[in-house]
C-alpha cells in the first residue's frame, strides 16, 4: 500500500469538557476525493479545521505528506510550531469555507492573488496570470475586478476555490461548501469541484449533499460523536445505508430538509 | 540628590481632600440631573419641533461639544456675569456649566432612546386603550431610561471625572483641595500621589455601582 | 471693536499656533502608540494584553488634570525634566493612547474571525494577516471615532494653558487680563476652537456615512 497523504492516527480534541473528536484514524491516499458526513456536533467540521491547525489537538497526529501539522517532531514533549512555522505548511494544504470568507477589501483577482504573491513570492505579474488562469477556470474571468460585494453567493464561493487551489495545495479541504448558498447557485459550486476531482485534486469534503458524495466522493466518512463510524467506497457505504441505525436515521433527516 | 517623601501635610488636612470629593460627587449629581431635564426636554423637542427648533438645539448641541470644557467654565463664569451686570458664586456658576454641557450630551442620548423604543410596545399602549399621555408616563419613559441607564451612567462617570475643572474658579471639590494643600505645604507630589488613586478609586467604584443598577433595571433578565 | 479685535489677532493666532502644535503633536503619537497598544490587547499574550489593559483603565479613570500634574511634577523625581510643556504633551500623549487602544481593539474586533481563517489556510503569517487583511478593513471602523477622538485632543489641549503653557484658551485669558472685557473674547476663543472641531466632526461624520454604505 502507498503512504497515504494525509495520516491521522488517534486525534482527540475537546472544547472544555466537550470531547469533539474521539480518537479519529483516517488515511487519504494522493488523488482521492473524501467525503465526510455526519449529524451537525458529529465533528467534522473540527476534523477539518484541525488539518490545518485552524484548531489545535490535543492528543493523536496529523501528517500531511509525512510532516506533522501542529507539533515539532523529534524530542519526547511536543512542542506546539510557532505560527511562523506554520505558515508555509497551512499554504500547502488548501481550504474552502462555509461562509467564503473572501477578502472584502479586495478584487476577486487580488483574493487570489494574494497568497502567491506574498507566500509563494511571485512576481506580480506571474501571480496575475495565474490568478487570472484559475478565475478562469471556475468561469469566472468576467469578474476579475469585482469586490466581493459584488458577486453572488455561488461566485463567491467560486473565487475562494480558485484562492485556494491556486497555491498549488498537496490536499484541499472543503468546509460545507454550499451549505450557504441559495439552492439554485449550489450547482455551479458543485460542478467546479467535480472538474477538479477528475483531475486528481485530493480532497477532503465535509458535505450535505449526498449527491455529491456519491457521485464525486471515491469514499464515503460517516462520523458520529467524534468517532468514524463507517468508512467505505461510496457506493457500497449508501447501498448498504439500512444496515447502519445511525447512518439510515441521518439520511432519512438529509431526505426530510430536501 | 533625593527627593524625601513627606505625606505627613497631606494627612493634616485629609478632611479637605474628603470634603472636596464629597462635593464632586455632589457637583456631578446635581449637574447630571439638571442636565438630565434638559437633554430630555430638548430631545422631545426635536422630535416634534420645526425646522427652527431643530436648529437651534442643533446649535447648542454642536457648540457645546466642540468648544473645551474649560473655556466654557470661564465663558460662564467671567463672561456672562460681565456682560449681564450681575454675579453668581463660582458653585452656582460651576454646576450650571456642567449642567449645560451634560445636558447637550444627553440630547443624543435620549434621541437614541426614544428612536429605540419598540415601535410595537406604543402600538401595544394604545391597544390596551391608554391616553398619548398615559403612554408616555407608562410605557414610552420607562423603556427608554431602560435603554440610556448604560449611557447614563458612562456621562455620570465623565462628569465626575469633569468636576476637577471646578478648581480654576475654586469651587473646593477635590482637585481645589489638591492644589489648597499643595501652595500652603509645597509637598506637590505627595498630594498628588493621594489625590489620584482616590480619584480612580471612586472612578471604579462608581462604575461597578452603576452597573449594579443597570443590571437591576435592564430588560432583559439574566 | 473691529480695531478692538484686529488688535488682538495676533496674539491670538500665536496662540492658536501653540493649540495646533500641541494637539498634532499628540494626535501623531498617540496614534501609533495607540495602534500598538490596540493590536496588543487584541493578540498579545497575557504577558502583554494584562499591561496594557491595567495601564488603559487607569488613565481612563484618571481626569486629565490630574495626569498632567503628575507627570509635570512627577518626572522631574524621577530625574527627567521635560519643562511644562514637553510634560503637558506627554500627559496629553499617555491619555490619548489609552482611548486610541480601546478605538483600535474595538476596529480590529470588529473584524469578522473567518478573516483570520482564510489568512491562516493560504499560509500568510501574523504579520502578513495583519498588514494585507485585517488593518486595511479595520480602518473603515477606526476612522470616525478616531477624527472625534482628534477633536478630543484639540479640546484636552486647552487644559496645558493651566500649566502656564500659552495656548489659545492661555492667550484668551492674558488678553482679557489687560482689557477687563471677557465676554467677547471668550465668544471669539471659543468659535476659533468650534471651527477646527466642527470641521473635524463633518468629517467623521461623512466618513462614517461612507463606510456603512461601503459595508452593504
Amino acid at each position: 500500500m502507498p503512504q497515504s497523504l494525509v495520516q491521522i492516527r488517534g486525534l482527540k480534541k475537546s472544547f472544555g469538557s466537550l470531547r469533539v473528536l474521539d480518537g479519529i484514524d483516517l488515511d487519504v491516499a494522493k488523488g482521492e476525493a473524501v467525503c465526510v458526513i455526519g449529524p451537525s456536533g458529529s465533528g467534522k467540521t473540527t476534523l477539518l479545521r484541525c488539518i490545518n491547525l485552524l484548531e489545535p489537538y490535543d492528543q493523536g497526529s496529523i501528517k500531511v505528506d509525512g510532516t506533522e501539522i501542529g507539533y515539532e517532531e523529534g524530542g519526547s514533549t511536543r512542542k506546539r510550531r510557532s505560527e511562523r512555522a506554520l505558515a508555509p505548511i497551512r499554504a500547502d494544504i488548501g481550504m474552502v469555507f462555509q461562509l467564503f470568507n473572501l477578502f472584502p477589501h479586495l478584487t476577486a483577482l487580488e483574493n487570489v492573488m494574494l497568497g502567491l504573491t506574498k507566500v509563494r513570492g511571485i512576481s506580480k505579474a506571474e501571480a496575475k496570470d495565474r490568478a487570472g488562469h484559475w478565475l478562469n477556470r471556475v468561469g469566472l474571468s468576467d469578474k476579475l475586478q469585482s469586490l466581493p460585494s459584488q458577486l453572488s453567493g455561488g461566485q463567491q464561493q467560486r473565487v475562494g476555490i480558485a484562492r485556494a487551489v491556486a497555491m498549488g495545495p498537496k490536499v484541499l479541504l472543503l468546509d460545507e461548501i454550499t451549505s450557504a448558498l441559495d439552492p439554485e447557485l449550489v450547482g455551479e459550486v458543485l460542478s467546479v469541484v467535480q472538474g477538479l476531482a477528475r483531475d486528481g485534486m485530493t480532497m477532503i469534503v465535509v458535505t450535505h449533499e449526498m449527491t455529491f458524495a456519491r457521485d464525486v466522493g471515491s469514499r464515503i466518512i460517516f462520523m458520529d460523536e467524534g468517532r468514524v463510524v463507517i468508512d467505505g467506497p461510496s457506493r457500497d457505504v449508501l447501498a448498504n445505508a439500512s444496515q447502519n441505525e445511525r447512518l439510515k436515521s441521518f439520511l432519512a433527516r438529509i431526505e426530510m430538509k430536501h | 540628590m533625593t527627593y524625601h517623601f513627606n505625606f505627613n501635610f497631606v494627612w493634616r488636612y485629609a478632611d479637605k481632600l474628603y470634603w472636596g470629593l464629597v462635593l464632586s460627587l455632589e457637583i456631578a449629581l446635581i449637574s447630571i440631573l439638571i442636565g438630565m431635564v434638559i437633554g430630555l426636554s430638548l430631545a422631545l423637542a426635536y422630535t416634534g419641533g420645526n425646522r427652527w427648533i431643530r436648529s437651534a438645539i442643533a446649535a447648542y448641541v454642536e457648540f457645546i461639544r466642540n468648544v473645551p470644557l474649560l473655556l466654557l467654565v470661564y465663558l460662564v463664569f467671567y463672561g456672562i456675569p460681565s456682560a449681564g451686570g450681575f454675579a453668581y458664586d463660582a458653585l452656582t456658576s460651576f454646576i450650571a456649566t456642567l449642567a449645560l454641557y451634560s445636558g447637550a450630551y444627553l440630547v443624543e442620548v435620549f434621541r437614541a432612546g426614544l428612536d429605540a423604543i419598540p415601535k410595537g410596545l406604543i402600538d401595544a399602549g394604545k391597544a390596551v386603550g391608554l391616553t398619548p399621555w398615559q403612554r408616555f408616563i407608562h410605557v414610552r419613559m420607562p423603556t427608554m431610561f431602560r435603554i440610556v441607564l448604560p449611557s447614563l451612567s458612562n456621562v455620570y462617570v465623565s462628569l465626575f471625572k469633569d468636576t476637577s475643572l471646578a478648581y480654576v474658579i475654586a469651587v473646593p471639590e477635590l482637585t481645589y483641595g489638591a492644589n489648597w494643600i499643595k501652595t500652603n505645604t509645597f509637598r506637590v507630589i505627595e498630594v498628588w500621589i493621594v489625590v489620584w488613586p482616590m480619584y480612580l478609586a471612586t472612578c471604579y467604584a462608581l462604575i461597578y455601582a452603576l452597573r449594579l443598577l443597570e443590571r437591576r433595571f435592564s430588560l432583559v433578565r439574566r | 471693536m473691529i480695531a478692538y479685535v484686529m488688535g488682538v489677532l495676533p496674539f491670538l493666532w500665536q496662540g492658536l499656533l501653540v493649540t495646533l502644535t500641541v494637539s498634532a503633536l499628540v494626535v501623531a503619537s498617540s496614534l501609533v502608540t495607540g495602534i500598538l497598544c490596540g493590536i496588543g490587547l487584541v493578540y498579545g499574550r497575557w504577558w502583554i494584553a494584562w499591561p496594557i489593559r491595567i495601564y488603559s483603565d487607569i488613565l481612563r479613570g484618571t481626569p486629565l488634570i490630574v495626569l498632567i500634574f503628575l507627570i509635570i511634577y512627577g518626572l522631574p523625581l524621577l530625574g527627567v525634566d521635560f519643562g511644562n510643556y514637553g510634560s503637558a504633551v506627554i500627559a496629553l500623549t499617555a491619555f490619548k493612547t489609552a482611548h486610541v487602544a480601546e478605538i483600535a481593539r474595538g476596529a480590529i474586533q470588529s473584524i469578522h474571525f473567518g478573516q483570520t481563517d482564510a489568512g491562516k489556510a493560504i499560509g500568510l503569517t501574523f504579520r502578513q494577516r495583519l498588514q494585507y487583511v485585517i488593518l486595511p478593513q479595520a480602518v473603515r471602523r477606526f476612522l470616525p471615532p478616531w477624527i472625534n477622538a482628534v477633536a478630543d485632543a484639540v479640546k484636552g489641549s486647552a487644559l496645558v494653558s493651566l500649566a502656564g503653557i500659552v495656548d489659545l484658551t492661555l492667550a484668551v485669558q492674558q488678553v482679557i487680563g489687560r482689557t477687563y472685557d471677557p465676554l467677547p473674547m471668550y465668544l471669539l476663543g471659543a468659535a476659533m476652537y468650534f471651527i477646527i472641531n466642527y470641521s473635524l466632526s463633518l468629517t467623521s461624520r461623512r466618513l462614517e456615512a461612507r463606510f456603512a454604505y461601503i459595508r452593504e
